[in-house]
């Protein structure tokens, strides 16, 4: 699990230390923190966004998603919650999954999916805005 | 004698897990923050499939209306919308507990009831303003 040689001087102890399940530091649990800050208000604007086009027809809703002002809102939101739900599922498949090779399969997937999702929306918001 | 202590090792009680303990507001708020988490994460392919209907053109976002209009649609959408703000609220409590608020037992037991009373009441707002906006039940 570590990479201690029977004649290194470390203590497992300090090994471990500050590693974590991860074996990557603070970093991860740092930057989950910093967009959970940043999703609080972009929730919420998004939310108001999404509630003033209910029941509208597609050109209301091409209007105004493409607008600048939403248009930015989406994309940060877009950009902070990805992110977010990016290292979120990593925890989760630390946590749970302990057969090595399994884990691997489900981060390298994580990590895909979060792509593609990022991605596609990113694509679909600079789409409505520019009017291509 | 590696091998009395690896059966030793094997058949020991290792730490206890959930099944164990008394189930309590705040472990269950714990528990369902990370369910909601899970929820969400896939839950975002409503909102992305929303966004790149509304780009691709009139059919496809027609396509997205027509599933949300059905009984299907709205019981994702509600559950969407439910867990998006019991994570949201659950989030809030973890950013007071980070920074060094809310540990005793009363706001403990306080801010796990704030959690689900709160997400379920807003939820519920928030449907009702949305069934105004769109002008009464359809």
């Amino acid at each position: 699990m570590t990479d201690r040689t029977p004649n290194s001087l470390r203590t497992p102890l300090g090994n471990v230390r500050y590693l974590g399940s991860a074996h990557s530091g603070t970093r991860a649990f740092w930057r989950q923190r910093l967009t959970s800050v940043a999703n609080v208000p972009l929730t919420i604007a998004v939310v108001v966004i999404i509630m003033s086009l209910l029941g509208r027809n597609h050109a209301a809703v091409v209007q105004i998603l493409g607008s600048t002002p939403v248009a930015i809102i989406m994309l940060l939101f877009i950009f902070s919650t990805v992110y977010h739900m990016w290292l979120g599922m990593q925890v989760i498949i630390e946590d749970y999954l302990h057969h090595e090779l399994w884990k691997f399969v489900l981060l390298m997937s994580n990590t895909f999916f979060s792509f593609a999702v990022g991605l596609a929306a990113v694509f679909a918001i600079l789409k409505l805005s520019f009017g291509l | 004698m590696a091998e009395a202590k690896a059966s030793r090792l094997k058949t020991r009680p290792l730490s206890p897990h959930l099944q164990i303990y008394k189930p309590m507001l705040t472990m269950m708020m714990s528990i369902v923050h990370r369910i909601t988490g899970a929820a969400l994460y896939f839950g975002i392919l409503l909102l992305v499939w929303w966004l790149v209907a509304a780009a691709a053109g009139p059919n496809a976002y027609a396509a997205l209306q027509w599933f949300m209009e059905t009984w299907l649609g709205r019981l994702v959408l509600f559950g969407y919308t439910w867990a998006l703000i019991h994570h949201m609220l659950g989030g809030i409590r973890h950013l007071i507990w980070d920074m060094g608020y809310g540990f005793g037992a009363n706001e403990r037991e306080w801010l796990a009831a704030a959690t689900l009373v709160g997400s379920i009441v807003l939820t519920i707002l928030l449907w009702i303003v949305g069934y105004l906006i769109m002008g009464g039940i359809r």
